[in-house]
């Protein structure tokens, strides 16, 4: 069944916002960017705005910005709260929207996250999913200090990259990541726990699978320690700039994160990550496509350029992102949305610039726009995260039809 | 009056995965559902509790090669069900089971940091360790640890730890717009731990927690595990929960915290306790008899015998006597990821005081399993149990106790409804929170920060 409003919009939270200086703006709150009263403001405004999810970024650094090396700067949000926490501390307090830690795959235990991301699904009764990223971070290694740093060169513009078949590796991580993720949710058929006073049995243990997965950088026994979670399959976001990222999308997420810089450039994004589902054997139209942008949003084009030029000036250079910038007002915001939606985008993960302000503005301004134009839903029409997708709750793999 | 009687401290552990936990019961409900954990911490807050607990198992139970079925399967995730339930609850304090083994050091004290601040300070760690290759099937580096290594670790890595909490002091988040400082130096957060177990270094990433640190427990009753207890930790998950042995357990822990430079008062020591509460002494001994039944079937008691005995004996009857063989010495290869398993340390000589028992008293397996296993610590009235827990921390068995339901999640409301009020009646136990963190509830000192000591010396 079609969609009847085809638009999918969430926002990624971090810090004060995605522009270094965000906690400077005059409606910042940065005394209380640790506190769970900052974090349920914020995701019950995004709630109030129908969105389809609020993703939390994460990492294992001080700096904010994992692209980037440390600054050893003093007027920078430094430090962050653990994504999976935060997601669990907010479900309760929260009713429809979906949440989605971000967690970093090489430094962590698969099977640790999969009861994560399955008791947060419990927890906001089927509001789950999970953002799987890689690192290369030096930074990152040496915090957690299992293994070596991943070898970086030097490229063209004197950043330190990972090569080509580093990146090849570490993406081949992300998936056996992802597949651990997945079979360890599915190890529990949805009616192993059977409570048989006669038998004494509490779980029927044909219905509990192990998954014995075995993979370069980890073997995992299972079964998990967590039931089947609400929605079966929580859903797995993944983000990809370059042709190895989006193909690392088309083999494995439910929903692709990119950062096209124009129409021509999303709707080729879309392209090869549909072509690598096919190749996976995966229903291409199964993955959603959301490309990010990092908003500056005002009444006018004017003001949101003022904002962000004394953003800028407070940092002393102009914001680099990785993710494509607009700055304007919402109106112009949803026209743009809107053509890359013809390019073959399914949706938008908007980074606000500045919190709460950018986050307003989408919610009270760029919703209300989309939904006049009939593209956005008017009311929330699912409680699940898959739900909004329009997915349906999968059945186990294990289990015998 | 004598010298002021001590306040009892309570907490309330989520029924876990043994057969203390009673699933067959018309009111036991869901083990995995948030609205089970909701109604549990609702209740202990009502209660004006300390904390409530949750344990934490990485892999399912097996016996004989198979994943044991009989008692409850299954649990969510720790933090993230702590974290959830800081949302539902204001003073109530969130204590998890979280092992040494198979984390690393950053990742924990950056998880435990974050659920401190989301709950204005009130997280606890129960810092456990493990060895066995069989959860280490679940895990990257499987199972890697000598047996003899474990506490070695959990020392190193609750030390890294907490030079990871002590790297921001209160004063490195400043966050002021007017002067464009979020912080107060550069290399916040800038550490370098090396030792035979870590070696990392780099910032730490979450600025200074509402407690400093959590909470600290510790729950082993080894010689190794007192020490680690009483050179570090906050409060003892112990599980002497008669008046002798808890005395015993209680003076000798007490007396090892003085060779650490601590005071008495700076360790709780906290047993596990089961109850069962009745109208009567008579009428809670009577339900005391039939849970018992409930939490031994006769299946259950094969399965423990089996445990012990280390072989299969599947084939004896349960209302039948005793086995005539022996049990198998050394590495036991019936029970998997049960830590109870490793406390038969002389499994010949337990079968002897077994038999000797049931002979003793004509019990069948099941009977007799019942008794060494099944007996709860506290039956009676409330007035009987109000009495008795009220009893046993003023003659220094313990500071309180972490009460064990055996109903998931109504277990405790009779509890909160009937005894508490006594024991608030006498004096003993707190009419309302003290204070705003878990620390300044159980009495404990604030922790300094790494500044603060080094102020101090």
């Amino acid at each position: 069944m079609p969609d009847s409003y085809p638009l999918h919009l969430a926002v990624a939270l971090d810090g004060a916002g995605w522009h270094p200086a965000a906690w400077r703006a005059s409606d910042a709150r940065p005394q209380q960017v640790f506190s769970a009263r900052y974090w349920t403001d914020l995701v019950q405004e995004a709630e109030r705005g129908l969105l389809d999810f609020v993703a939390f970024e994460d990492g294992l650094a001080a700096t904010t910005d994992h692209h980037v090396r440390p600054s050893h700067r003093t007027d920078l949000v430094t430090g962050r709260l653990d994504a999976e926490l935060l997601a669990a501390r907010v479900a309760p307090v929260t009713a429809h929207i979906g949440l989605l830690p971000t967690v970093v795959a090489p430094l962590t235990e698969p099977f640790h996250v999969s009861k994560a991301t399955a008791t947060l699904d419990y927890v906001s009764t089927g509001r789950a999913g999970v953002r799987v990223r890689t690192s290369a971070s030096p930074e990152e290694f040496a915090n957690i200090g299992r293994r070596p740093a991943p070898q970086l060169v030097d490229d063209i513009g004197g950043r330190a990259v990972p090569t080509d078949e580093v990146i090849r590796e570490l993406f081949g991580e992300v998936a056996d990541y992802v597949e651990v993720l997945r079979r360890l949710w599915d190890s529990w058929e949805d009616d192993a726990e059977i409570r048989d006073i006669e038998s004494g049995r509490f779980v029927d243990r044909n219905r509990l699978h192990y998954i014995d997965f075995e993979g370069d950088h980890f073997t995992v026994r299972g079964p998990s320690i967590t039931p089947r979670p609400p929605q079966g399959q929580p859903l797995i976001a993944v983000l990809g700039h370059q042709r190895d990222g989006l193909e690392l999308i088309g083999r494995t997420a439910d929903l692709g994160l990119v950062t096209p810089t124009d129409e021509g450039d999303a709707r080729s994004a879309v392209s090869v990550i549909r072509s690598a589902a096919v190749d996976a054997e995966r229903d291409p139209e199964g993955i959603s496509v959301l490309a990010d942008v990092t908003v500056f949003l005002d009444d006018t084009a004017p003001a949101a350029q003022a904002r962000k030029d004394l953003l800028d000036d407070w940092h002393g250079t102009e914001l680099v992102s990785d993710a494509a910038t607009f700055v304007g007002s919402a109106e112009q915001l949803a026209d743009q949305l809107l053509t890359w939606q013809e390019a073959g985008i399914d949706g938008f993960r908007l980074r606000p610039a500045t919190l709460p302000h950018d986050l307003i503005q989408i919610t009270q301004r760029l919703v209300p726009t989309l939904q006049r134009l009939g593209v956005f839903r008017p009311h929330y029409t699912s409680d699940t995260l898959r739900g909004h997708f329009g997915l349906d709750r999968p059945a186990s793999r294990y289990a015998i039809a | 009056m004598s010298k002021p009687s001590k306040q009892i401290h309570l907490a309330a552990h989520f029924p876990g995965v043994n057969n203390t936990t009673v699933w067959s019961d018309p009111a036991a409900g869901s083990h995995i559902e948030f609205e089970s954990f909701r109604h549990f911490a609702r209740t202990a807050e009502r209660g004006k509790f300390d904390f409530l607990f949750l344990a934490e198992g990485l892999r399912l139970r097996e016996q004989r090669g198979r994943i044991y079925d009989l008692d409850v399967v299954g649990r969510p995730d720790t933090f993230s069900v702590l974290a959830a339930l800081a949302a539902v609850t204001d003073h109530l304090g969130l204590t998890g089971t979280i092992n040494s083994t198979f984390n690393e050091p950053y990742e924990v004290a950056r998880q435990f940091a974050t659920l401190d601040h989301l709950s204005d300070g009130r997280a606890a760690w129960n810092v456990v360790t493990s060895w066995d290759a069989f959860t280490g099937e679940n895990f990257r580096r499987g199972g890697y640890l000598r047996q003899e290594d474990r506490y070695e670790r959990a020392k190193a890595f609750l030390q890294t730890a907490t030079e990871l909490w002590d790297t921001w002091d209160a004063e490195d988040f400043v966050a002021d717009k007017a002067t464009g400082r979020f912080v107060g130096r550069p290399d916040v957060g800038s550490y370098t731990h090396r030792d035979e177990h870590f070696d990392i270094s780099g910032q730490f990433n979450v600025p200074r927690s509402p407690q400093g640190r959590p909470v600290i427990f510790q729950a082993g009753d080894s010689d190794e595990g007192r020490e680690f207890a009483a050179a570090r930790a906050d409060a003892i998950f112990s599980r002497h929960s008669t008046l002798e042995a808890g005395q015993a357990f209680y003076a000798d822990v007490k007396r090892r915290l003085a060779t650490h430079s601590r005071t008495r008062d700076d360790l709780l020591i906290l047993p596990a306790a089961t109850f069962v509460l009745g109208d009567s002494d008579a009428d809670a001994h009577e339900i005391a008899q039939e849970v018992r039944r409930q939490q031994v079937s006769g299946a259950t008691a094969i399965n423990f015998l089996e445990q012990l005995w280390n072989r299969d004996l599947s084939a004896y009857d349960p209302d039948g006597p005793l086995p005539e063989i022996d049990p198998l010495p050394g590495e036991n290869t019936v029970s998997r990821g049960r830590a109870s398993v490793r406390r038969h340390e002389d499994v010949l000589r337990t079968a002897a005081e077994w038999r000797e028992r049931a002979a003793a008293s004509d019990l069948s397996i099941r009977e007799l399993i019942i008794e060494v296993t099944a007996r709860q610590s506290f039956i009676g009235s409330a007035a009987t149990i109000a009495e008795q827990l009220n009893d046993f921390v003023q003659r220094d068995a313990s500071d309180g106790f972490i009460l064990v339901p055996h109903i998931t999640p109504g277990g405790l409301d009779s509890f909160v409804d009937q005894v508490v009020p006594l024991l608030q009646e006498r004096g003993v136990f707190r009419t309302d929170y003290e204070g705003g963190t878990l620390r300044d509830n159980l009495g404990l000192r604030p922790q300094a920060s790494a500044a603060d000591r080094q102020a101090a010396s």
